[in-house]
């Protein structure tokens, strides 16, 4: 497997005075599900319109499968793309859409049916062949946006937030399919969406980006467990920030004094300096645990519940920590909001637990 | 609303009459066994059109109105076609300026423009006729049909033309495949407009014909006569039944296929 399959080499790209992307170097290996994660405007989606050739970088160049595509436009690249609104041709029928971009590829009459028909499979269109695009449901849109690009069987498939139209259950499965069906085809994927869930559920590996630039890219459980800076931790899942400060290291740990805490030792896997006050503790709400009685865990704080809000498969207590000004947020599966007294609990935290981050 | 409003439909009723009723006594007229357009009525009599159908300048002045409307349309229509496609795609310097240029043969008065092009057609030294005006008609039409092309373009989703260079077309397969197929009943509407301008045109056709008439000229040449006017009412009464049939198709061809998306077109200067 070609472990740089799709290789971005120190791209800009500048609108005016809008660097939308950022000097961004990495790779992409072949036959994986890459996302492209991150809040609106952050440059992830002129990232892949770059790849498609619908726009051309300021500096930098693009490599695909070897061979360098930064000035090849979008007809001549090996690459296709479902649209975020899918854009389906409203005046041919399905099988004509699917059927648009294979006139060039020099195939017989034969070849052409055979392609059609596996990938009306594939996505499981049978039978809505004579269908136009507005007889069609969002999620058959989609699938017939997904036909199109597939029978041309690219190289790399671009996705710019396909399931964004589509309400919640039904993303839910689309999740699901689109990920079966990459493992699939192997084809490689890259996948842009604002929607972290998604990315995390559906990735082999995640970009997250912002201002244009990458902040972290990694597997989907190292960048909820690692999170490499404040922004990562942030926006991939939800999470608590304490006011710290680093002393002294020890081996691969380092002393840090939490602000109305105390001092702790924690791990330093990103190798922050001594001495340093520009760093925070994130801790997930799902690591504290919450109680009734005091436990024996590394950190064990008697807090107050202010709010609690209930969400099926867990409830988020807002408790309020005597001695810190700031509310915390837990999560818990085995507790409702009419399991404490007096709303008093005791939250406990694991030091492995916590993550030490630098300020930028 | 079940509360009847009197007034409204009192000045809706004055308006269509002021609008209409002149124009009807040219089919009335047409059809009067009289050779004055007075009352009462003569009697009834399909003379007029047999006259008219007799007239071999007629036939000429027709076959040149219709050259004339034939080349003006599709030129005018190319051009408007390119400048509506730049004008709603892109955002670029001088657009105001070129956008207010276009639309200008629109905005100053018609002599004008007739005698401007006169003075240039001449001074060039070429003869006047059918060439001139239609490079005038040219001018005339293209904001015309700029505008009904804006008005399509406007709803029209261009991702649908990233879509077809994505799936391997270049931009001319693009233009062929999606863009032409899609902006069609727009093109067709700019097309038959510019047709119904150019072949109801009367102040630059007078200017700039000569010798050549076209169908408005030698409308205005036989008026002169009044044992001819008779059948130039019935010509007239067959020119408002062909032209109200055109204005309407390219009305409804412009909406046509716009579905929910259809938008409220205004029109923009």
């Amino acid at each position: 497997m070609n472990e740089n399959f799709i290789q971005i080499n120190g791209i800009s790209k500048h609108f005016g005075n809008v660097k939308a992307v950022d000097d961004v170097s990495f790779s992409i290996k072949e036959g994986e599900f890459f996302s492209l994660l991150g809040p609106s405007g952050c440059g992830k989606t002129t990232l892949l319109r770059l790849l498609a050739g619908f726009e051309y970088p300021t500096n930098g160049n693009l490599l695909i499968d070897g061979s360098d595509i930064t000035a090849l436009p979008p007809d001549k690249r090996p690459t296709n793309m479902v649209f975020q609104n899918y854009a389906i041709f409203p005046h041919i029928n399905v099988e004509q859409n699917i059927k648009f971009g294979l006139r060039k590829l020099g195939l017989t009459d034969d070849e052409i049916k055979k392609r059609v028909d596996d990938v009306l499979t594939l996505v499981k269109l049978e039978g809505y062949e004579e269908r136009f695009s507005g007889q069609l449901s969002g999620g058959q849109r989609q699938r017939v946006a997904l036909a199109r690009a597939l029978v041309r069987q690219p190289k790399v498939l671009l996705l710019d937030e396909p399931l964004g139209a589509l309400d919640k259950k039904l993303r839910d499965e689309m999740q699901l399919e689109l990920r079966t069906l990459q493992k699939e085809i192997g084809i490689t994927f890259v996948f842009v969406t604002h929607d972290q869930q998604e990315a995390i559920s559906m990735s082999d590996r995640v970009a997250v980006m912002s201002e244009g630039k990458i902040q972290q890219l990694s597997a989907p459980n190292e960048l909820y467990k690692n999170p490499e800076n404040i922004f990562v931790s942030d926006f991939i899942g939800e999470t608590n920030f304490l006011k710290a400060s680093t002393k002294s290291k020890d081996g691969d740990q380092i002393n840090v004094a939490i602000e109305d805490l105390g001092d702790f030792k924690v791990k330093n896997n990103l190798n922050i300096p001594e001495n340093s006050s520009d760093v925070v503790c994130s801790v997930r709400p799902e690591s504290m645990m919450i109680s009734r009685d005091k436990s024996d865990w590394d950190i064990c704080l008697e807090a107050k519940i202010n709010q609690t809000s209930y969400l099926g498969e867990m409830t988020r207590f807002y408790v309020e920590v005597s001695g810190i000004n700031k509310v915390i947020t837990v999560s818990s599966q085995h507790f409702d909001n009419q399991s404490f007294e007096n709303n008093t609990c005791f939250i406990s935290i694991s030091l492995e637990d916590i993550s030490l981050l630098q300020k930028k | 609303m079940n509360e009847k409003n009197n007034s409204l439909l009192v000045y809706t009723l004055i308006y269509f009459g002021f609008l209409y009723i002149p124009v009807l006594f040219l089919p009335i007229f047409s059809f009067n066994d009289a050779n004055y357009m007075s009352f009462p009525l003569a009697g009834f009599t399909t003379d007029h059109y047999e006259e008219m159908w007799s007239k071999r300048n007629l036939h000429k002045a027709l076959w040149a109105s219709v050259k004339v409307g034939v080349v003006a349309s599709v030129v005018s229509t190319a051009i408007a076609l390119l400048a509506a496609k730049a004008f709603v795609r892109y955002k670029f310097r001088g657009q105001n300026v070129s956008y207010g240029a276009i639309m200008m043969p629109f905005l100053i008065p018609e002599i004008i423009l007739a005698v401007s092009i006169l003075i240039i057609w001449i001074n060039l030294g070429f003869p006047l006729g059918l060439v001139p005006v239609t490079i005038g008609h040219i001018l005339f039409c293209t904001p015309f049909a700029m505008l009904i092309l804006i008005a399509r373009i406007e709803g029209f989703d261009f991702s649908l033309e990233e879509a077809s260079r994505d799936l391997g077309e270049n931009a001319w397969g693009t233009f062929y495949r999606v863009s032409l197929p899609l902006y069609l009943p727009g093109i067709i509407a700019a097309l038959l407009l510019s047709f119904i301008i150019s072949f109801d045109e009367f102040i630059l056709a007078f200017f700039l014909s000569g010798s050549d008439a076209t169908l408005p000229m030698y409308m205005w040449n036989q008026m002169r006569f009044v044992k001819k006017l008779p059948h130039v009412l019935a010509l007239g009464a067959v020119i408002i039944v062909f032209t109200t049939f055109i204005v309407l198709l390219a009305f409804w061809l412009r909406n046509v296929g716009q579905g929910k998306e259809k938008k409220d077109i205004a029109i923009k200067l």
